[in-house]
């Protein structure tokens, strides 16, 4: 009785192995092994970053595509992107980091409030009720949509300011925050070298006597900034200035000129010559600057220096 | 029985604390500041500069488009500068500023009291007064009255329903109009069958105004095709697409116009602007305005100037009591928080409320518990949880299908939330992206 069972089962159980193995063939979907290959050395935060629907639609793009240019995984940079391009056999694009940049420097100090508002905490429906607590109704909000648009905790509204803060060891420039900010504050700026980077941190379009009066760090489009910058990389529209990053040489001489302090100089070493920039320095320390690699690189390197002679010397003095 | 809508409504408190109040005209304050984007569509383009000297009724922006609107002078006077100004939202939008110099009017309007019953105008020329006078709908949602008159091909108006509803709590601005303009509203109503050629109007009352329908009851007579419907009071009876259900039971599809359905709605304060344009030359200027709170000395119902400080409004009525938590433009269903009371009177202020600090406190919001209570107020039968969900998780495709871009924003589930859960809010937001997606699509 037993055997007849066994032998039925068995029996079942090849014909379906026999239909199952001719299914698996017949309808076989071919898939490129370098695509899971790829998705291996992503770092799999389906961020989005690099345009594609997340780690596994960035990986088919790279096999599919013929060169690598243009394509970048912002969180994993140049090394994993150096990774697919072995497994591809192909040339990795040229990437230059990008990080992002919180264009606001309305303190609660600098900026007094005319209203409280107590409905949701969100940005982008308070922006979406009115101009904000205070008289700039640019500036930032404070409730932090970009906190939770940022899948690596790079972001943080500091409580003292009431202003987003990106932490630049964290962020990986994929731009999350950038969508997710309804004032369109925060803007993705080449990262610099070391880090360095000239920007205005400003992005009230009011005119000059109206921003100031709203907020005591408001660009307020004088246009010193403009006539002071050597390399033309600055330009006022809408009575606010912007620095374009890919004309900027970082000689912050802009940064000297501006009357309110609307721009901002960060990572860069305290200057040799003494007074007017300061007190910015101090604003700019307050950002997450490693300090004591600041100080050693005062020693000997010119601000102006090229970034390969400053990592030079950075190795000499270690 | 009373007729209503049939889906949805919420009962909140009347709070009619400036009902029966006469309307006062307000003085002219020193300067005025006019708003050139006081309407829905394309801000209005100024014909005016600085130095200018304008009279009452002088026409100071031309419509920008074909939805806008034309903006006159509310007062007599010197142009100071246009510039920009905060407006109720807190954003900075363009606007003229005037000195005033005494109050002289244009010399085409005709100042009289007189009733003028008889309109001879032609149906266009009706239309083009109207344009002319730049009025837009008096209720709050300033859509140009003119491009209204205009239905889109294929569609003919079967009948004009007033939304003489007021079913917001506090404003009692459309109320007094009645007591006191009733004629000329009457005569307004005729001007509007006149102009989209149809022979009957409805006027919708809630009968927590049984003074104003007996009133214009009375009058209507002598008026052929007006009808006066008295309405079972429920929020939000003064929607354009509940009030339709409530007085020719039909419902308007999701994402129609209501002249799809053969009704042209206009409220009772645009009835009277008509009036005053076509029988007496005077454009939209001057309107009516609630100024109430229960912490105020003395609720009233105001006629304002057009760019009047909202400050010189709570001044007239007994001055800013000392725990104002909030100041809201509008009623306090889909009334708007200030920021700030400078900010100008426009035509489609209906009131200034001034809530208490108690009252204006935002209770935590807690965990949806499913209890549905939304769903069943929700006036266009949406469901506002689920909105509210899709919002958040910015599932666009989702709100989309459930309709999101039909919700009328009342805050009737807001207000029902036992959660306290700012469901409008999101909605609002949601409802906003969803349009610019489908804006997106088509073009």
């Amino acid at each position: 009785m037993i055997l007849i069972a066994v032998i039925s089962l068995g029996a079942i159980g090849a014909v379906g192995a026999v239909f199952l193995y001719a299914a698996s063939k017949k309808f076989e979907v071919y898939e490129d092994p370098r695509v899971a290959q790829v998705q291996g050395v992503l770092p799999g935060a389906n961020c989005g970053g690099c345009g594609y629907p997340g780690c596994a639609g960035f990986a088919g793009a790279c096999v599919k595509a013929d060169s690598l240019d243009g394509m970048l995984c912002p969180v994993g940079g140049g090394p994993v992107m150096a990774k697919i391009a072995t497994i591809l056999g192909k040339e990795a694009g040229s990437t230059e980091p990008m990080v992002a940049v919180v264009r606001c420097n309305g303190t609660c100090q600098a900026r007094p409030r005319t209203s409280t508002y107590d409905g949701t905490k969100s940005c982008a429906i308070a922006s979406a009720t009115y101009g904000g607590e205070t008289g700039c109704s640019y500036g930032c909000l404070g409730y932090g949509d970009c906190v939770n648009a940022c899948a690596f905790d790079a972001i943080h509204i500091n409580p003292i300011t009431g202003i987003a803060e990106v932490d630049e060891e964290k962020c990986t420039s994929c731009g999350a925050c950038v969508k997710a900010c309804p004032k369109n504050i925060i803007e993705l700026r080449k990262k610099g070298p070391k880090s360095r980077r000239v920007f205005v941190s400003c992005v009230n379009k009011d005119k000059g006597a109206v921003a100031r009066k709203a907020c005591t760090n408001a660009c307020i489009g004088c246009g010193k900034c403009a006539k002071e910058c050597p390399f033309e990389a600055i330009t006022v529209t809408n009575n606010v200035a912007y620095i374009d990053y890919t004309k900027c040489r970082l000689c912050r001489k802009c940064e000297a000129v501006c009357p309110t302090g609307a721009i901002h100089a960060l990572n860069f070493p305290p200057r040799k010559e003494a007074a007017p920039a300061q007190p910015k320095e101090a604003t700019s320390g307050a950002t997450s600057q490693p300090k004591a690699t600041a100080v050693k690189e005062a020693a000997s390197v010119k601000p102006e220096a090229a970034p390969k002679a400053t990592m030079e010397d950075k190795t000499s003095l270690n | 029985m009373l007729r209503t809508f049939r889906i949805g409504g919420i009962h909140p408190p009347e709070n009619k604390l400036s009902a029966g109040k006469k309307i006062t005209a307000l003085d002219t304050p020193k300067q005025v500041v006019i708003p050139l984007g006081q309407h829905i569509g394309a801000p209005a383009q100024a014909v005016v500069k600085k130095g200018d000297l304008v009279k009452v009724g002088t026409l100071l922006a031309k419509a920008g488009g074909f939805v806008s609107a034309n903006i006159h002078s509310s007062v007599s006077g010197k142009v100071n500068k246009i510039d920009d100004v905060v407006d109720a939202s807190g954003y900075r939008r363009p606007a003229i500023y005037i000195d005033v110099e005494g109050d002289e009017w244009e010399e085409t309007i005709d100042q009289s009291a007189t009733l003028v019953k008889e309109c001879a105008l032609s149906s266009k020329e009706i239309i083009d007064k109207i344009a002319a006078a730049g009025i837009v709908g008096m209720g709050g949602a300033t859509f140009p009255t003119q491009v209204k008159l205009m239905p889109p091909p294929g569609n003919k108006a079967e009948i004009v329903i007033i939304n003489a509803v007021e079913c917001e709590p506090y404003l009692t601005a459309d109320h007094s109009l009645m007591l006191e303009k009733g004629e000329e509203i009457l005569v307004g109503v005729s001007i509007l069958m006149k102009a989209v050629n149809v022979s009957r109007a409805v006027i919708g009352i809630e009968n927590n105004k049984p003074d104003a329908i007996a009133h214009l009851r009375k009058l209507a007579a002598d008026y052929k095709g007006i009808e006066i419907m008295p309405l079972q009071m429920k929020y939000p009876q003064g929607g354009e697409k509940q009030l339709i259900d409530a007085v020719i039971r039909r419902q308007v599809k999701s994402g129609a116009l209501p002249i799809s359905e053969g009704a042209l709605v206009q409220n009772v304060g645009t009835a009277y602007a008509v009036y005053e344009a076509v029988q007496k030359n005077k454009p939209l200027f001057e309107r009516v305005v609630t100024v109430t709170g229960k912490a105020l000395t003395s609720p009233s119902n105001f006629l304002v100037r057009i760019g009047t400080p909202i400050r010189c409004l709570i001044d007239a009525a007994g001055g800013m009591p000392e725990n104002t938590g909030k100041i809201i433009s509008g009623g306090p269903m889909m009334g708007k928080a200030l920021a700030s009371v400078d900010a100008p009177v426009c035509k489609g202020s209906s009131g200034v409320l001034l809530l208490t600090r108690e009252e204006s406190v935002r209770k935590p919001a807690r965990d949806c518990i499913r209890c549905a209570k939304c769903v069943n107020v929700c006036p266009m039968g949406l469901n506002p949880t689920l909105l509210m969900t899709a919002t958040e998780f910015q599932n666009w495709e989702l709100a989309e299908k459930n309709h999101i871009t039909d919700c009328i924003e009342c805050g009737s589930c807001s207000y029902t939330c036992p959660a306290n859960r700012p469901l409008l809010d999101r909605i609002r937001l949601g409802k906003g992206k969803v349009m610019g997606i489908i804006r997106a699509r088509k073009s």
